[in-house]
Order: structure tokens, then sequence, then C-alpha cells
């Protein structure tokens, strides 16, 4: 199926303007035309994609990139039962903020994964290093999402992937918050698998990893 | 020779000083000097003055810098503050828990705080010690920005986006608080307050929205704040929306680590006085080697003709910075930072 053709700077100007109307007429139009959630699927994660680029570039806030993705999710949330598709509970997905209470990266990558399709366990915020690892075990999660906020958050990451080695959990590690883009080696030395600057770069991660690496 | 003021003042008037001012915005890191956790530290406001004495000495630190932890104003609300132990204090879980709460939020009294209390009797202690030879730098969070720690990012995204009035009515709750306890810290001896207001940066908030909302508060507020302002961003960039900054009426700007500097630069002169833009979380891993290189390159590229003050980009110096460092760019200062300015 062709979907060059699909509306995608129209979209994402609505998503940019928060205009939640105008990206839903043009969601509908796109969804009688197709037919097909992979459609749906292509428009969001096509717009995320351009919209986390653009961030990234400093083009951006970050209030755009998360309403933008906050719409998206509520859009294809509204949609999937039409197409009979259930999200993905393979892999397992966890996601924490470690110590501390600033939820928005969370939310923002929770959003981008829900739009493709993604099955998330949220483990919350404001938890410490034991707490996660817990709740991963106890999920038996295959990749945890971690967000941090302060250095010295970012830095219990390294505790978390202790405790998980210690206990031979084979979970891969994705961080991300603003230590990790202020210090770009830093998720290899709180020994992370990846650093995710964006949602739809986690996407693409899981995506990755869930195929065992190959690309 | 000058001394911290003259040099500072110099520099803020777009004149070249004797040599570059550095401002270590050293706020925890004062529990390290004095070998105490982070919750002793800031329970006694002569812990306080002590640590910042004894760093403005070892650092050649050319201020003194009275800010205690962001979430203070949040305890002065009646909000939760977390303590680490080797980081700043944060934020715990929001005390707006519904936009309808907002009507009924009290605006807090500075004399009934003891949080707030204490960061007064700090200012007035370290006044006496230091009269007028080293700028004692207050600060306040702008009313924009407090709403992140007041209700959390999300939700105030929602009030912000789609309730105008109820936005309103935290915008003049918190301005209310801003101003009275910003001039409380200016009457007991602060000489300039630094207006935090991450969000104004466009890696936050874009900048049409900013002008319609942050903005007009900042504009609002600062003319109400009985002494002269530094806009600290807080690690946002900066550059698309200096000019408008300049505009709130602030002498200086504290820039990010991710601004072009020659681009800031050339807005920022004769307009607006640089503070910055060391990345302060990468100074983590620096030796002096790479110390040295990073403020010969800022310094040459944004010393020449005044107006600039060296820092870090985020205005505070994390917990896991070394001792080494900040001597080291001391040290790098006088060698790299005395007018003229060397570029070659």
């Amino acid at each position: 199926m062709d979907f060059t053709t699909m509306p995608m700077e129209e979209f994402q100007t609505a998503l940019l303007q928060i205009d939640r109307v105008k990206a839903a007429e043009i969601f509908e139009s796109c969804y009688l035309q197709n037919k097909s959630f992979e459609a749906l699927e292509y428009l969001t994660m096509g717009a995320l994609e351009k919209i986390g680029t653009d961030w990234e570039d400093g083009q951006l806030s970050l209030s755009q990139v998360y309403m933008s993705g906050v719409i998206c999710e509520e859009l294809i949330e509204q949609y999937m039962p039409n197409f009979n598709v259930t999200s993905n509970k393979e892999p397992r997905i966890g996601i924490a903020v470690l110590q501390d209470h600033h939820a928005l990266g969370k939310r923002i990558v929770c959003s981008v994964l829900r739009a493709g399709g993604y099955d998330v366990l949220d483990f919350g915020q404001g938890l410490s290093a034991e707490e996660i690892a817990e709740k991963t075990m106890e999920k038996k999660v295959d990749i945890l999402l971690i967000s941090t906020l302060m250095l010295a958050s970012a830095l219990q990451v390294k505790k978390v992937v202790e405790i998980l080695h210690e206990k031979n959990m084979p979970v891969k590690i994705i961080v991300g918050g603003a230590p990790f883009r202020l210090d770009s080696s830093l998720w290899q030395k709180v020994n992370a698998d990846a650093d995710g600057k964006n949602g739809t770069e986690v996407s693409k991660m899981i995506e990755k990893l869930a195929r065992g690496g190959q690309s | 020779m000058m001394n911290s003021m003259e040099r500072a003042m110099t520099a803020i008037s777009h004149k070249e000083p004797d040599r570059v001012p550095v401002f270590h915005m050293l706020s925890c890191y004062g529990a390290k000097e004095l070998g105490i956790s982070i919750k002793e530290y800031f329970s006694k406001p002569e812990h306080v003055v002590e640590a910042q004495l004894r760093m403005r000495k070892k650092y050649s630190n050319d201020c003194i810098y009275t800010f205690f932890y962001a979430p203070i104003e949040i305890e002065a609300f009646g909000g939760e503050v977390v303590f680490k132990e080797d980081g700043p204090p944060n934020s715990g879980e929001p005390f707006i828990k519904t936009i309808e709460q907002i009507k009924a939020i009290e605006i807090p009294k500075i004399n009934e705080s003891q949080q707030l209390k204490r960061v007064l009797a700090a200012t007035e202690l370290l006044k006496k010690a230091v009269g007028d030879e080293i700028p004692i730098i207050g600060v306040v969070m702008s009313p924009f920005s407090l709403p992140v720690m007041q209700m959390g990012f999300e939700k105030y995204l929602e009030l912000l986006y789609f309730k105008k009035d109820e936005f309103a009515e935290l915008m003049k709750i918190n301005e209310a608080f801003c101003v009275s306890w910003a001039n409380a810290q200016l009457q007991a001896g602060a000489t300039a307050i630094c207006y935090f207001d991450p969000l104004a940066s466009p890696a936050m908030i874009e900048r049409k929205k900013y002008l319609e909302t942050g903005h007009k508060v900042a504009n609002h507020t600062i003319s109400q704040i009985q002494g002269p302002t530094a806009t600290h961003l807080a690690s946002g960039i900066s550059s698309a929306v200096l000019e408008d900054i300049i505009a709130t009426g602030s002498a200086v700007l504290g820039f990010s680590a991710k601004d072009p500097i020659e681009e800031v630069k050339e807005k920022a002169t004769k307009q607006i006085c640089l503070l910055g833009n060391l990345n302060g979380i990468d100074m983590a891993n620096w030796d002096r080697e790479k110390t040295r290189k990073e403020v010969r390159q800022l310094i040459q590229k944004a010393a020449p003709g005044g107006g600039f003050i060296l820092s870090d980009n985020h205005g505070e110096i994390p917990w896991q910075v070394s001792e080494d460092v900040l001597m080291e760019i001391a040290e790098a200062v006088k060698e790299y930072g005395t007018y003229p300015i060397q570029t070659e």
C-alpha cells in the first residue's frame, strides 16, 4: 500500500499547533481512505519522528513534542478497536522515573510507544533504584526504560543495572533525560545498553532489540 | 586590581574589567566543603555563611551565592522536598493535584516560612561579612516556571494551553510571592536577584506561546523587583529569545552550553551581560587539560569587550565535579581571562 500521499505535513502542523480537532479530522480522513491500521501508524509515527528530530535540532519545544505525543496516543487508542488490533505485548516494556518526580519525559516516550502499538508498563516516578529493579523482576520485563532529570539520579542507573545483573535478569536498559543529553557518554558510564534521545528513537531501539539486536 | 564587585559591575556595564569575573554557582557543594550532609548543611544559615566565605577564597569566586535549593519555594507553599546525599534537593509529589485547587492557594508569607527565613539570615550574615566587596546573588524561581514543581509538568501544560483563566490565577499568586521573596532578599543584603526561568527557553516552550504568557509574566514581575536581575534559563537554549529577555529589563542572561556562543555574543553585545556557559554535567569528567581548553575557548569567544561573566550553564555546580576542576577554572581564568583578551 502506498502511504506516501498521506497528508503528513498537514498532520504535523495540526499537532504542532496543538489543534486536536484538526488533527482528528486528518486522522479520520486517512482512516476512511485507507481503512488500515498500518496507514494510521505510518501517519502518527512519521509525524512524531519528524517532530522528535526537529526538537533535537532545536527547532521545536518540549511542550510541542509532549502535546503531539499525547494527541497521537489518544487518536490511536480511539481507532484501535475498529481494526481488531491489540497492542504488542512482546517484548515486555517497563518504564520508570528514577528518584525524580518529573514525569514529562516518561509520558512522552509512553505516548510515542503506545501510538506505535506497544504495551508499556508504567512503574511511576520518584522510585529508588531498588524499587525499579524489584518491579522489573516482578513483571519480568525485557526492556526497561529509565528517565532521569538530575545528574545524581542518572548516576543511580548503575545501581539498577548492578541489582538486575546480580539476579541474572536478561533485561536491556535504555536511559533518557537531561543529564544524558549534556554528557553524551554518561549512558555508558552507568552501564546502560543505550541512550534514547527521543520517543521515536526509543521505539526503533525496541524494535531492534526485539529482533535480537539485528537491524 | 579590582575587587569582585568592581570586576562584576564593570563586566555588566559592557566594559572590560581587569579580568573575566568568575561566578561559581556553589549551592549544595558547600556541604562538601564542610563535610556534612546536604540536609544538615541547609538546616542552619551559619553553615551556608561559613562555606560561602571559604569557597570564595578557595576558588577565587567573584560572587556569593545564597541559593539554597530550587524547591525551597515549594516548601513555603506547603509542598514536599526530597533530600539526596549527592545532589540538590528535589521537589516531591506536586502539591497541586487538580486545577480546581488553584483558587484556594494562599500566597505564602515570607516571615512565616522557616526555610525562607534561613536564606534571609544567611544573606544578612554574609552581607555583614563581605560588605560591598563582592556581589551577593539571591535567587527566585520565575512565576512562569515554578508550576512545574507545584503541579508537575504534564498538568501544567494542560493549564498553559487549555485553561487560560486558571493559568492567569496561578500567575497572579506566583507573581505576588516572587516579588515579595525577591525584595525580601534584596532588603537582607542581596546585590542582585537571579530569576530562574527555564521555561522561557524555546527548547521547553515555543517562543510564540512564551511571548503570550511567560514573557508578559517576566515583564510584570521583574519591573516590581527593587534591584537588578539576571535571567537564567538553567541549561536551556536562549538565542531565539535573547532579545525578548533583554526587553524584560534583566541585566544578565545565563545561557546554555548548547547555545552558539558567537551568535549569542553578537546579539548580546552592549545589550545584556552573558553568564555561562560551561557544561556543568560534562565538567564532572574533566581533567586539568580539558578544563583549561574549555575555559580558554569560552573566554576567547565571549569575553572580548566585556559583558561576560564566566560560570557554569545550569546555575549550580554539580556535587560530582571535583574541587581540582574548580581550582583549575580559577587558574585558567587568571591566565586567559586577563584583559585585553588574547584571541590567538
